[in-house]
């Protein structure tokens, strides 16, 4: 940001395209499998090899899941048509994508971000995706190649792209409303949200101008595979066309590839309006029309949305920071969080100890169930585990699905320190190393490290740690 | 539109149809091509921008399928009826530039 | 000049195989030495599946000794036109560049047909991806026609017409994008039905163009063309355009007449540019329908003057699309290169041939920014045009009246140096693909040459019967 921020006569100017995968059991107009990591040209067939003679039939689920990505991003759900875009590359099998062109099934959205922003939404329609090809030779790069070898297994599963308008400001605000799409598309069962997969791909369209101006000459950004890469993209993106205007040169619209290794955009391809992809309503495929029935059908479908389920943990917690609520809530932990408070936990210990222990296994969590984790919060609460004994408890629970925590605890030998004792401790230790006290008084605070673990070793780790800071702030 | 076909857009839109065409063919399509487009004057000079297109013959709407997986073909005999294959895969000579 | 045998029916057929008076096996050796003894002369077929039609021929006589149900076409031959799939016997659309290429699919069509007991014997010749009104247009040799070698037999499905003129089968598939089943089937003498788009399945056939292709069939009677359609349509869920209909029944009302059917006579396609032979027997076709009770008058629809310019914008727009995935990375032929994109440009160039390479131009070119508008995007609102003109006829008359083609069969050569001219000559039944309804060419007479005429009646939208009726009238008083 450091390059950016000294610049601040210039505003940069973030458009986003969100390719994501829907999660359907088949393609989107054939009922080849739709799954990822099979062997290549393993999920083939008449259809989605473009083979002469073959038609497509739209995936209803498929189509459900971009009404809800249109519910959830507040958009008008339209009467919509499928087109072609005609071009010839080795990884489309029919040499032309089917894809919604001007009647696109979600149309004028809008998404307010955390900060309180709200970025528009274009449009969010549904398309098919290509085939993989890979480089053989030359180091798998395609200037280099000596030959190419296709896989259609992608070819035809569905997605849906989702095309922001040119709202964004900064790297920080485009990386929020990635995280925020990904969020609602996880929730609503419409993606599993993995960037590193492939299953979800942003295109970047940034350019720069002076506030007031007109929108710069854009150029798009390929190949992010993370929303850390987003933001790192954007920012050297940024100063590359600072640089290039002050400079005197111009912004040339074009295609860029994020190198993540080299922390640089590369040139791809000059893009221009003589593109000529002679889009036209796709004849083998009939409009969809979805009636108001249908609409609120899909709409009383829709589960809670990231940012309501988010203000439910802050209604308990008002305190908690954004981050650790949102961690919760990608996990899809928090109604269990709810239940454990419920059960008599308290709510923030709850949601820290949700983030920090149990996110990366929502499966487990949920097995060893509200009123067990509520029963070892409140041992914490109540003194009875200090913080490192309970997240042991809630190591043990986790690996086992389950357990009573008064067991585990008592199997470890777990049991309060007495606080005189404690205190007693703190000040030997405290009088046994005067030297290192003064440096501490003398803003040293690494010397408070030096004190805790010493007096954690004569407690056998037993001591709580807050409670051992608290006395040592008492002797500074 | 009502200027005379080219034969430099003929080569253009052979580039975009993927045609390698002869130099007599560019002339021939320039010709007969101008022809057709010429008795197509007959709809040009209708005035009939508020008519709906018709794309399709009959108005049929909301044609879905079920999302259940159904057998897909058979991956060697696919690959048999490529011109060139290799691990599974369809082999095509090098690709020179990105996806347009 | 030559001698054409007209078979007897393909029910009598079936019925006689059903009740054991003679084999499938015969019926069908039967028209496969015919074809053996003239087919050379006529070269309707791409592929004969001696073999193959023997064997089914076998299992049909088989189910038969064993009483089991067999269907309403047992052991009738019906040849294919060779742009519909079918399970690993070579599919050419008579293009070179889909050589060598065998299905693993069989369309639609195919499937019923054979489950109604039918037997192919074989895969007939076509004007190149069905582009062309002559069957000259193939990578495999004119299909000569069998009243007169030195004619075309039409086109596209001309190998059809040709072989069901000449006995070699009864029936034959034939697709119709914008006369392709009626124009031959008039050229050579035969019946010929083009279905409302939707009533018959298009999957497996490839496609020219996907909005206007339907698949019909081509008979030697009115009765043989009503069996087969009524074998063939019905909704199929793997074509998303496919009607949500059961099969007509058309047999059952077959004869019963033209008593009070309002007839009309299309104004616009029975004057200028209609060879006399044709206009009288059009004419005498009116005064027979008439003579049988019919009320004839003449009637315009005005917008069908424009029909042969929305279908040449949009017909070739499809195509340029559907025919870009030959392109030599999946199947079919391939011409190597350094690059992929060289490789596509040397397969295409050399696999298919001039009039599709002419069409593909054409339709890219319409679809293409800037002309979009001006071309294919006007096209299609001349479509709606051309539908609303139907229509409002259509509230005074049941069926229309017109030539299937504005002359006979016309000399082998006379009008390939003439695109233009190639594609007028399709101006009377074009209009009825735009607006996706139903018409029949049926044999009327011939000319002063001894060429067959043929008599197209139009109707709305699945009124089928009713053209069957008024069909079987013509067939009976010529």
């Amino acid at each position: 940001m450091n390059a950016v921020e000294t610049k601040t006569e210039w505003e940069t100017v973030i458009g986003l395209e969100i390719h994501t995968e829907l999660r359907t059991q088949t393609k989107l107009f054939c009922g080849c499998e739709n799954n990822f990591g099979a062997e290549p040209n393993r999920n083939v067939c008449a259809v989605c090899l473009g083979l002469p003679g073959s038609l497509p039939v739209l995936n209803e689920h498929a189509v459900e899941l971009a009404m809800r990505i249109g519910t959830a991003l507040n958009c008008t759900i339209a009467p919509s048509v499928m087109s072609r875009k005609n071009y010839f590359y080795p990884d489309m099998p029919k040499d032309y994508q089917v894809s919604q062109y001007d009647l696109p099934i979600n149309l004028d959205g809008s998404l307010a971000l955390p900060d309180g922003s709200v970025v528009g939404i274009e449009r969010a329609h549904l398309e098919e995706d290509t085939g993989k090809n890979t480089h053989v030779g030359g180091g798998g790069r395609i200037q280099n190649a000596d030959y190419s070898l296709i896989d259609y297994n992608r070819a035809g599963i569905p997605l849906v792209e989702i095309v922001s308008r040119p709202d964004m400001r900064s790297a920080e605000q485009a990386k929020a409303y990635v995280s925020e799409v990904r969020a609602i598309l996880v929730a609503i069962g419409a993606s599993d949200g993995k960037m590193e997969e492939g299953s979800l791909r942003v295109d970047a369209n940034v350019s720069v101008r002076r506030p007031g101006e007109p929108f710069g000459t854009r150029c798009e950004i390929k190949n992010v595979n993370s929303i850390r890469s987003l933001g790192r993209a954007i920012d050297y993106e940024t100063r590359r066309q600072i640089e290039l205007i002050e400079g005197g040169d111009s912004v040339q619209q074009q295609t860029r590839h994020w190198n993540e290794g080299e922390g640089r955009t590369h040139f791809g391809r000059i893009k221009s309006d003589a593109d000529d992809y002679r889009y036209f309503p796709e004849p083998d495929l009939v409009p969809v029309v979805p009636d108001e029935a249908w609409k609120t059908r899909v709409a009383n479908e829709m589960p809670m949305l990231p940012a309501a389920r988010r203000d439910r943990l802050f209604e308990i917690s008002p305190e908690t920071h954004f981050d650790t609520v949102a961690t919760v809530v990608d996990a899809g932990l928090d109604q269990l969080v709810l239940d454990v408070v419920k059960a008599g936990a308290d709510a923030r210990l709850a949601i820290n100890r949700t983030a920090n222990e149990l996110v990366n296994d929502a499966d487990a969590a949920s097995a060893v169930g509200a009123s067990t984790l509520a029963q070892t919060f409140q041992m914490e609460t109540d003194g009875k585990l200090t913080a490192t004994q309970a997240k042991t408890v809630l190591g043990e629970l986790m690996a086992l699905r389950g357990g009573d925590p008064q067991a585990i605890a008592d199997k470890h030998g777990f049991e309060p320190v007495d606080t005189d004792a404690l205190a007693k401790t703190v000040n030997e230790i405290v009088d046994a190393h005067p030297d290192e006290l003064e440096r501490l008084k003398g803003g040293e605070q690494k010397l408070m490290g030096f004190f805790v673990g010493k007096i954690m070793a004569a407690t056998q780790g037993k001591a709580d740690g807050k409670a051992v800071q608290a006395l040592l702030r008492e002797r500074l | 539109m009502s200027e005379p076909l080219s034969q430099e857009v003929v080569r253009h839109v052979a580039e975009l149809a993927r045609l390698d065409l002869t130099d007599d063919e560019v002339a021939a399509f320039t010709d007969q091509l101008g022809a057709v487009l010429g008795h197509a004057a007959d709809i040009e000079s209708l005035d009939i921008a508020d008519v709906e297109p018709t794309t399709h013959a009959l108005p049929l709407t909301n044609v879905l399928r079920k999302d259940v997986v159904q057998p897909g073909l058979d991956r060697q005999a696919v690959l048999d009826q490529a011109p060139a294959s290799e691990a599974g895969q369809f082999r095509v000579p090098k690709i020179l530039g990105e996806e347009p | 000049m030559s001698h054409v045998t007209k078979g007897e029916s393909v029910l009598e057929i079936a019925k006689s195989v059903r009740s054991k008076e003679r084999k499938a096996s015969e019926v069908i050796e039967a028209h496969l030495t015919q074809i053996e003894s003239r087919d050379q002369e006529l070269n309707a077929f791409n592929l004969v599946t001696r073999e193959r039609a023997m064997q089914a021929a076998r299992d049909i006589d088989e189910r038969v000794a064993n009483g089991q149900e067999v269907g309403p076409l047992a052991g009738v031959p019906v040849a294919v036109k060779d742009n519909l799939c079918t399970t690993g016997v070579d599919t050419t659309c008579s293009s070179r560049i889909l050589e060598g290429w065998k299905p693993p699919y069989d369309a639609t069509v195919v499937d019923r047909i054979a489950a109604a007991g039918a037997v192919m014997i074989g895969k007939t010749n076509l004007d190149e991806f069905a582009m062309g009104s002559s069957t000259e247009n193939s990578a495999f040799g004119v299909t000569h026609n069998p009243h007169d070698t030195s004619r075309v037999s039409g086109g596209s499905s001309g190998g059809s017409a040709a072989a069901v003129a000449a006995g070699f089968a009864p029936i034959a598939f034939g697709s119709d994008t914008g006369g392709s089943i009626r124009q031959p089937a008039s050229f050579c003498g035969v019946v010929g039905i083009k279905p409302t788009y939707g009533l018959v399945s298009r999957y497996g056939l490839i496609a020219f163009a996907s909005s206007l292709d339907q698949v019909g069939p081509l008979g030697a009677t009115v009765a043989d063309a009503a069996a087969m359609l009524e074998a063939i349509a019905g909704h199929d869920p793997r074509d998303s355009t496919s009607l949500p209909q059961d099969a007509p029944n058309l047999t059952a009302t077959m004869n019963d007449g033209v008593k009070g059917l309002r007839v009309g006579l299309v104004q616009e396609l029975s004057g200028e540019g209609v060879a006399p032979d044709v206009a009288a027997a059009l004419q005498r076709a009116a005064d027979v329908l008439q003579e049988n009770g019919a009320i004839v008058s003449e009637v315009s629809v005005p917008a069908v003057k424009f029909g042969v310019t929305a279908y040449y914008l949009i017909a070739p727009a499809e195509a340029s699309s559907n025919l870009a995935r030959f392109d030599g990375v999946r199947y079919g032929l391939r011409k190597d290169a350094e690059n992929v994109f060289e490789m596509y440009d040397a397969t295409r160039e050399q696999g298919f041939g001039a009039e599709v390479k002419r069409r593909i131009m054409l339709g890219t070119y319409a679809l293409s920014a800037g002309y979009y508008d001006a071309y294919y995007g006007k096209a299609q609102r001349v479509r709606t045009l051309i539908t609303r003109d139907f229509a409002t006829a259509y509230e005074s008359c049941d069926v229309l009246l017109s030539p299937t083609a504005p002359t006979t069969a016309f000399k082998v050569g006379e009008k390939t140096s003439d695109p233009l001219a190639m594609y007028l000559n399709d101006v009377c039944t074009i209009p009825t693909n735009l607006a996706g309804h139903p018409a029949m060419s049926v044999p009327f007479g011939k000319d002063s040459n001894n060429m067959p005429i043929g008599v197209q009646i139009l109707g709305p939208n699945l009124s089928e019967a009713t053209l069957v009726r008024a069909g079987a009238v013509l067939e009976a008083n010529q």
